[in-house]
């Protein structure tokens, strides 16, 4: 079954499906990530409705909703800000955005632009799940110790209690990441080139469906599970320490 | 009766958004010729459904077997079980569901492949959307399972044997009765995943519901309307799964204990 497996394809392949694919997966999960992460741990105090909300919807649908509204969003902001200061951040962004912004139309924002966004903001709900019981693993008598010790809520949260639940969390953070790395993948629907897309690519154009699809479920499959090995052998160390 | 095309943004003003609001849109007939656009909606929710239910049908016996397999004395089913959840869950749901649909026709015998391709429309996506969806949930179920076996105390296990049981037996009558009810949390977060994951079918060409939203966007132009439906949608199925497995776990609580989640994120 593997008789005319064409190997050629892949090698011929392989500088566009990482400098091109990987690059932008990996992008755009490191952003997601560190965006997911600071937006997460600012929610985890307040949105449980949006934490719920975005996790009762598929995240495709999250990824058309955004790809549809950003440029709605993003327009009317904009035009407000123009509108407040023309000739100042009005130019800039006009420059930036083209006359979209001086006309309060949507404006054009572009599948990365409006992947990050969407990422971000989706990511941030787990995230947050995440920090909230990291937050919540500390004991409460930490935080009395703190308002004792003079310091003030964010001190406290800055200093005692957020570096213990950053380690505690540490190891689910890093595996949601890894699923944070799969899920970029669904990019895909938006015909962005990365690494599945630009796999899908090459596939279609050259009809080698069979080699490309099995070349990309390998180099996920290498990837994720050197990565979850490296967070269970770093669980191991950080349960030592603590 | 399809609307004529508006250009966004020559549109007259009306706020917020500069965009054309249009909540009777839903009655509208779609272009498809089957109906309105609510029904072409709903037919996508009975497809989600039927995908989901079908998969999760897959998830749980295959998940169940896996997982007890990870937890038996044998060393080799140990490996096979954890073999497979590591294979299945460290590549991207929307590549498995390609490896399914492109590749799996070509890899078996040609008179086999020939068969599969030549599924006619809906069964040809909707066949291979179940069977991964539910191969991959199955990793997750039996990643459960395993750890709802193992959070009962060796005791038990042993009291099992030491009252003459085989082997199977303890499994049947001791171990699994008590690690099923306490993993049903996790397993409805589970069954809420693969409704979500379902989506993902419409990569290969499954109409189902946020399939259905982005074809009702495309046909009317009211993107916004589309996808709120579709959000509501998902909304209301979640909060029927929710109430309808509480009912359950009231129903077959055992006092004295309570389900614990394994820390595992989601997507």
């Amino acid at each position: 079954m593997f008789g005319n497996f064409d190997y050629d394809v892949i090698r011929r392949s392989l500088p566009y499906l990482f400098r091109e694919g990987m690059t932008f997966t990996v992008t755009l999960t490191l952003l997601a990530m560190s965006g997911g992460i600071v937006l997460g741990t600012l929610l985890a105090r307040v949105a449980s409705a949006y934490v719920n909300l975005m996790r009762s919807v598929p995240l495709l649908l999250v990824i058309f909703w955004f790809y549809f509204l950003v440029p709605y969003i993003g327009g009317y902001v904009f035009h407000q800000l123009y509108r407040m200061n023309p000739d100042g951040i009005g130019a800039v962004l006009v420059d930036a955005f083209g006359f979209a912004v001086r006309d309060g139309t949507p404006i054009k924002v572009g599948a990365f632009g409006s992947s990050v966004i969407t990422f971000t903001i989706f990511e941030a709900a787990y995230y947050c799940e995440i920090m909230r019981a990291g937050i919540q693993s500390i004991s409460r008598g930490q935080v009395y110790a703190g308002y004792a010790l003079g310091l003030n809520y964010w001190q406290t949260m800055g200093h005692i209690v957020l570096p213990q639940a950053f380690r505690n969390m540490l190891p689910v953070l890093l595996t949601q990441t890894i699923i944070l790395f799969q899920d970029t993948s669904l990019v895909y629907v938006l015909s962005i080139t990365d690494f599945l897309g630009a796999a899908s690519k090459i596939a279609q154009r050259d009809g080698r469906l069979v080699e490309m699809y099995l070349f990309a479920a390998l180099v996920y499959f290498v990837i994720c599970f050197c990565g979850s090995y490296l967070v269970k052998r770093l669980q191991q160390k950080i349960a030592v320490i603590r | 009766m399809r609307p004529p095309r508006r250009i966004l943004g020559s549109t007259p003003r009306s706020a917020p958004l500069n965009y054309n609001w249009n909540w009777k849109i839903f009655w509208d007939l779609s272009p498809t010729g089957d109906g309105t656009y609510l029904h072409t909606l709903l037919v996508g929710l009975v497809w989600t459904l039927a995908t989901a239910l079908c998969a999760w049908v897959i998830a749980l016996l295959l998940g169940s077997v896996l997982g007890v397999l990870r937890t038996t004395p044998s060393k080799l089913a140990v490996k096979l079980g954890n073999a497979y959840v590591e294979f299945f869950r460290n590549i991207p749901l929307l590549v498995q569901m390609f490896l399914w649909y492109f590749v799996l026709p070509e890899l078996v015998p040609t008179s086999i492949g020939d068969w599969i391709k030549q599924m006619p429309p809906p069964w040809g996506s909707f066949v291979p959307a179940v069977l991964c969806l539910g191969t991959f949930t199955a990793a997750r179920v039996a990643e459960q399972v395993r750890a709802g076996i193992q959070s009962l105390s060796r005791g038990q296990g042993m009291a099992g044997t030491a009252l003459g049981l085989t082997l199977p037996q303890t499994y049947r009558y001791v171990l699994l009765p008590m690690a099923f009810r306490i993993i049903l949390p996790p397993l409805t977060s589970e069954f809420m995943n693969i409704i979500k994951n379902s989506s993902v079918a419409l990569t290969i060409g499954l109409v189902e519901l946020t399939a259905a939203a982005r074809a009702m966007q495309e046909y009317s132009f009211q993107v916004f309307e589309a996808f709120t439906a579709a959000t509501i949608i998902y909304l209301l199925v979640n909060v029927v799964v929710v109430f309808g497995m509480r009912f359950l776990e009231r129903r077959v609580a055992v006092p004295g204990f309570i389900g614990h989640a394994v820390q595992a994120g989601g997507h």
